[in-house]
């Protein structure tokens, strides 16, 4: 009796490998699925940000994958949520490279869960395009597969320093998260504003999230005039709230991290006037990008966030590079894709973006922004004090 | 070093600490209470505390909705929302006790323990899902009540604001109604003869799951009171927000003494005050070499150094009484 039954499936098999070349040319045409990932929290404390991020991704695949679809594939976005939590993002790193389908990674949000990420991403030489990642290693280690689209925090923490010293102050005081994003823009600006002969009052890591009285406390004795947190909104806001609580005068001043709506909504009238350096200006500030945030809202019934448009570029660049690498004809690789995002030179609603050898942007815009409103609706709103362009450095050589 | 700067602020530091003692102390006496009738560590009261100061957010959200935040005056809100906190930890630490410890009574210390652990996560991810499907937020903000910020100005480093007052006062009030309960009333004595001897307790007529159930109803109401305090003190909470208080807490009131009411009071107040000053001295006395980040190595310390010296706790061995 199994006789019968292997001689039936072998006939089958046999029949329907034969089968295959009949319907030949309606095959040929579909080459398979690529997936573009994307990484960034979706969950937690910063989900605003990251969610922000996938919805920027997702409008641009949407919008611009017919090119790669010609070229006989389908295009899928998958989203990855990081938690902002680097262990997370590593292990969400090792399914991506698991997948073979997945040909770019968009993200991440925090420089802290990029690095170790794209450690694994470069095992397989997988490309992927950051839209907020400001810490100078990331781009510095040179890996051949990672890129972003935004400036850098040793620029940042400089263009910020350099801000501050114009206000006509003379002290500052510098509380930090201790992560590699917070710690290492805090210090940059530390550095600088020593140079420019500011003095440094203090300068403290911190991982609490709701008591800064034992902070505030020798801070307010200190009086500086201005005082800057190197980290996230969702720490930073109700710091900057219970110091104002505590009488503290001096001015607030912090980098990209505090750019979020959710800054004013949980700081309110506090940080009303704080001064804050950003390498995405509001997206009221791109002129090309009104029509992207009229889709946005449109499409997902809210404001982009900060981000959301830089993630829209960097999505559109990984399209853009894989339509360049599937001309040849052959089946598209990871190594294809990450070598053409290389070549690319795209004009996108945050800018224009080439790179550089190690995948910085030949040149980046800075901000200094000032919170206008404690309604965090009109968080778009925010005053625009200083725009510059400058370029990343280069790779000091050891 | 400027020791004009170290001592100009002390006191303020001294202020700080003991605002945060109470703090730990409200919370600390939740853990007391369980523990000084079952002998049980209720993991799961950090959860219980930060309900509280979720359901107390809620209502003010709702009131601040209604426009009634700022017509009522602000201690008819105050004592409106504690008691909304107050009702809600206290119901859910009742159902935590029927369902996931009673069950478990008479097995190895282990088991509850492992069940009370389980309870912490599950209760964390339970509000996380309510409020995000509610409200489609991580982070609640209580909404500021001037009055509750308005500080008194006692010297240009110096000052208090009402909100620690109130903390103040709630956390000393509930001490002494509950030293009252315990000490005073037949529940109390009820209480005290289970925490001595469950099985002889039955045998005088005393249900003795009924008086569990109650210490639980107690302990979960002050754990209410504490997380709408916090709330109303530092302003931002989210559902993690609860593990760290409630591990201070806990460390709290075993170095007070743990089963021990006073013991919890006096554990919390010493574990703030070693907080706020090792936060606000390590970096000026090290010149920026250590900073606040490492505050909470000296709180366990301490504790290190107490349970090897003192197993009992501070208070430990004074009053002979577990509950």
């Amino acid at each position: 009796m199994t006789h019968v039954i292997r001689s039936v499936l072998l006939l089958s098999l046999v029949l329907g490998l034969a089968l295959v070349p009949a319907t030949g040319p309606l095959q040929a045409q579909s080459k398979g699925t690529i997936k573009i990932a994307t990484q960034s929290p979706l969950s937690g404390g910063q989900a605003a940000l990251g969610e922000g991020i996938k919805l920027g991704a997702q409008l641009a695949v949407e919008k611009f994958k017919a090119g790669v679809e010609k070229l006989g594939y389908k295009v899928e976005l998958v989203p990855y949520d990081d938690q902002a939590k680097p262990d997370v993002g590593v292990a969400n790193a090792r399914n991506i490279i698991a997948d073979k389908d997945i040909l770019a990674v968009v993200g991440h949000l925090n420089s802290g869960v990029a690095i170790p990420s794209s450690e694994v991403y470069r095992e397989v030489n997988l490309a992927m395009v950051s839209p907020a990642n400001t810490n100078p290693t990331v781009t510095d280690r040179g890996y051949p597969n990672i890129y972003r689209v935004c400036g850098r925090d040793d620029v940042q923490g400089v263009v910020g320093s350099e801000f501050a010293a114009s206000l006509k102050i003379k002290s500052v005081y510098i509380i930090h998260d201790k992560t590699t994003y917070g710690q290492g823009v805090a210090e940059y600006f530390r550095d600088d504003a020593k140079k420019k002969g500011l003095t440094v009052l203090g300068f403290e890591g911190t991982e609490e999230k709701s008591n800064f009285d034992p902070i505030i406390t020798p801070l307010r004795a200190k009086n500086p005039d201005l005082i800057y947190f190197g980290g996230i909104y969702e720490q930073a806001a109700p710091f900057f709230k219970q110091a104002r609580e505590k009488g503290v005068k001096a001015k607030f001043m912090g980098p990209d991290g505090l750019d979020s709506s959710d800054l004013a909504k949980i700081g309110g009238k506090a940080v009303v006037g704080m001064y804050y350096t950003s390498v995405a200006g509001p997206v009221t500030k791109y002129p090309k990008a009104k029509a992207f945030a009229e889709e946005f809202r449109k499409k997902f019934g809210k404001n982009p966030e900060p981000f959301s448009a830089q993630a829209y570029d960097a999505a559109t660049i990984t399209l853009k590079a894989m339509e360049m690498a599937g001309k040849s004809g052959k089946k598209l690789s990871r190594e294809d894709v990450s070598t053409a995002v290389r070549k690319v030179k795209h004009s996108g609603i945050t800018g224009t973006w080439e790179f550089d050898d190690k995948g910085d942007p030949r040149s980046a815009l800075y901000f200094v922004l000032q919170v206008a409103s404690d309604d965090p609706q009109k968080w778009g709103e925010n005053k625009e004090v200083k725009r510059l362009t400058i370029a990343a450095p280069s790779l000091k050589k050891k | 070093m400027d020791f004009e700067l170290l001592v100009g602020i002390l006191p303020q530091v001294l202020l700080d600490g003991i605002i945060l003692g109470f703090m730990y102390a409200l919370i600390a006496l939740g853990y007391t209470m369980v523990y000084g009738v079952l002998e049980f560590i209720n993991f799961a009261h950090s959860e219980i505390f930060i309900i509280g100061a979720f359901v107390g957010v809620e209502i003010m959200l709702g009131l601040q909705s209604a426009g009634l935040l700022d017509a009522l005056p602000w201690p008819v809100v105050l004592i409106l929302v504690l008691m909304a906190g107050i009702a809600a930890s206290g119901l859910v630490a009742v159902t935590v006790e029927r369902v996931a410890y009673r069950p478990l009574r008479g097995t190895p210390r282990l088991i509850p323990l492992i069940s009370a652990i389980g309870i912490s996560f599950f209760l964390q991810d339970l509000i996380r899902l309510i409020e995000s499907l509610w409200r489609n937020a991580f982070n609640l903000v209580y909404p500021t009540i001037d009055a509750l910020n308005h500080r008194f100005v006692l010297t240009a480093t110096i000052d208090i604001s009402v909100k620690s007052l109130v903390v103040i006062a709630a956390a000393l009030g509930i001490l002494w109604l509950l030293h009252a309960v315990v000490n005073r009333t037949r529940v109390g004595t009820a209480i005290r003869a289970v925490a001595e001897d469950q099985a002889a307790a039955s045998l005088m007529g005393i249900n003795v799951n009924r008086i569990v159930s109650l210490t639980f109803l107690i302990g979960g109401a002050m754990g209410g009171a504490a997380g709408v305090l916090f709330g109303v003190q530092y302003g931002l909470i989210n559902p993690y927000t609860g593990f760290i208080p409630g591990l201070k807490a806990f460390t709290a009131a075993v170095l007070g003494g743990i089963g021990n009411i006073p013991g919890a009071m006096l554990g919390g107040l010493v574990l703030g005050l070693l907080e706020a000053f090792a936060a606000s001295y390590l970096s000026l006395l090290t010149n920026g070499a250590f900073g606040a980040e490492y505050k909470d190595i000296f709180a366990f310390s301490v504790l290190i150094l107490i349970l090897i010296f003192r197993p009992k706790g501070l208070l430990g061995e004074v009053v002979r009484e577990r509950a």
